[in-house]
């Protein structure tokens, strides 16, 4: 069971969210215009008649943005729809010239799916996806520069979104969590959103509500709108559903309200409340006919997809013989599963992924770089690995080449060779060391014969020592073991 | 089906759009005479008949994803009543 219980006064409560999440489609121009979508131009530059709401414009539909929206449903197992329609939803605001968004209501391109996710405990829930539909974003306004003024900058206003509906699945915050985490991670190895949740390009909504354990039917349910972060997502369900059971058992009743979430204090407070505010008044779109894809279309996708997480890890898993978490880690990011699968070819991929989710990256975070700017290739980790897992250097030896290659950037071999770090195999040599250490040392000797049998470290530091760390400890420890009795 | 006044006040809120009170009757009654008419069209039987999106019978035609507008914003800002650093500037909006 990974649901939250909230113990109240009044006995235990089960919390109940949906998420709506909005993903900024990648194209090059916009949804309904050709005017470019690039982020950090020039103020109002990226700005068509169409998206400055200009009368007797008319819009015309990217295919690429309906590309990436059925691409989109694919990746969340979802049906997709051969007829789907566009439609107006009111809307007046400074930032939305036309007065209306064009979005879809009643006939979404992309129907019900599912996500898998995994949980902390190991276990897996299937969580539903009601709908995916496409439309238009706003454009952004700016509050800051003048006390009585808002400034419009209309360069997002017509980019195109993919709105992601979730069924009313979740039943704790670390549910919502690894959900954004898995949606982010299939959107990015899909190419369809950049999942950049700090920059805007992903924003979700949340709707929570609380309810008894055991009890059927939803109570009502409060809209947090615009939270940025993972983190926040899973701080504003758990003390919004607190707030709920808090209301309740001081004997009140929640409002449907919509309510902001401040993550200093970790608290929601209702937004003012607008009249009518939710009064859309949606109504068919009369300036695009139904957009109809074909069966043949929707399968052309379909065979172009690229692997899904899910399907990778279990790859990893069964092929390379990785558990279930690691291959879950390696296989979140894309660029991390591609450069472990190179790294892995041909060398053990059990300690490929020990050494990458260990010391590599470790070394990234240490040196505040991204994967891309590794100093390490794939290839060179992998062939660290190898002069282990062939004998040519031992562990404790690998750690010290690896810190050379994180500065220099070298091949594993090359540094092995120039410093000479090769491992000692030869019995014949170390047993010479272990004898002369053995010599030097008789106290111990003794004493270890008396019983102190844990000077065996002891004696293995200071023949690796002597070797200068080139021993081969399995060696060392049977000779040592062999001559001490 | 009719409205009432405020009913008619309440879509000229929602629509922004400022109808003077001496002129509210008549509107309600332009309004009622659309409605009347909606609710003859309500006669046929249409039980079983997907709501019509389009009169055209005419499917979506889709553009090229490419870049072939921009770089004029002096023009879309032409008409702007008031405009500051290359933005539109309207009265506070703050939620």
């Amino acid at each position: 069971m990974s649901g939250m219980i909230i113990q109240g006064k009044t006995g235990d409560w089960e919390v109940i969210c949906g998420l709506e999440i909005h993903c900024q489609i990648l194209s090059k121009s916009k949804i309904f215009s050709g005017a470019s979508t690039h982020y950090g131009s020039e103020v109002n530059e990226n700005v068509s008649f169409i998206d400055a709401g200009m009368p007797g414009m008319l819009p015309t539909l990217n295919e690429e943005c309906v590309r990436q929206a059925v691409k989109t449903g694919l990746g969340l197992n979802a049906k997709i729809n051969n007829y789907s329609a566009f439609a107006r939803k009111n809307y007046f605001y400074a930032d939305l010239p036309q007065g209306y968004q064009i979005t879809q209501f009643q006939y979404p391109i992309v129907g019900e799916g599912f996500v898998k996710i995994e949980l902390e405990n190991g276990e897996t829930k299937d969580i539903g996806i009601e709908r995916l539909h496409i439309e238009q974003d706003a454009g952004k306004s700016i509050h800051d520069i003048s006390p009585t003024k808002s400034f419009i900058d209309l360069n997002r206003a017509g980019v195109g979104l993919m709105e992601i509906v979730t069924k009313p699945d979740f039943r704790s915050p670390e549910e919502a969590g690894a959900f954004l985490r898995k949606l982010r991670s299939i959107v990015r190895y899909l190419g369809t959103c950049d999942g950049n949740m700090d920059e805007g390009s992903m924003r979700c909504d949340i709707n929570v509500s609380v309810r008894k354990v055991g009890e059927d039917g939803f109570r009502t349910r409060n809209e947090m709108k615009n939270v940025n972060s993972v983190k926040f997502v899973m701080q504003a369900i758990e003390s919004e559903a607190r707030r709920h059971v808090e209301v309740y058992e001081s004997g009140g009743q929640i409002e449907q309200e919509t309510r902001q979430f401040n993550p200093t204090t970790c608290t929601t407070k209702a937004m003012r409340k607008k009249e009518y505010a939710h009064d859309y008044r949606y109504f068919p779109e009369p300036d695009l006919p139904p957009l109809v894809l074909s069966d043949e279309y929707i399968n052309n996708i379909k065979n172009d997809m690229v692997e899904l997480p899910d399907a990778k890890k279990e790859r990893f898993v069964k092929e390379l013989g990785l558990t279930p978490y690691d291959a879950s880690v390696i296989c979140e990011n894309k660029e991390v599963a591609e450069f472990f699968e190179k790294a892995a070819s041909g060398h053990d991929a059990k300690k490929v992924a020990n050494w990458l989710m260990g010391d590599f990256f470790a070394m990234l975070n240490e040196k505040k770089i991204t994967l891309a700017e590794s100093p390490i290739s794939a290839e060179n980790l992998g062939a660290l690995v190898e002069l282990v897992s062939k004998n040519v250097i031992n562990g404790k030896t690998a750690k010290d080449v690896f810190a050379i290659m994180a500065a220099t950037g070298d091949a594993p071999e090359k540094i092995v060779e120039e410093k000479g770090l090769k491992q000692v195999t030869d019995v014949g040599a170390i047993e010479k060391v272990v004898d002369e250490i053995l010599a030097n040392n008789q106290a111990n000797v003794e004493a270890y014969k008396a019983g102190k049998t844990n000077l065996i470290g002891w004696f293995v530091g200071q023949v690796m020592k002597a070797s200068q760390g080139k021993a081969n400890p399995e060696v060392v420890n049977k000779l040592l073991k062999q001559k001490l009795g | 089906m009719s409205i009432d006044a405020n009913t008619v006040k309440k879509i000229a809120f929602l629509s922004h759009l400022k109808i003077e009170d001496d002129k509210v009757a008549a509107t309600q009654e332009e309004f009622n005479k659309i409605l009347q008419w909606v609710d003859q069209l309500k006669e046929v039987d249409t039980d079983n008949v997907e709501p019509l999106v389009s009169v055209n019978n005419e499917h979506l035609r889709l553009r090229q994803d490419e870049v072939t507008e921009g770089n004029q914003a002096e023009a879309v800002l032409a008409n702007a009543p008031v405009k500051e650093y290359g933005y539109f500037v309207v009265p506070k909006v703050v939620e």
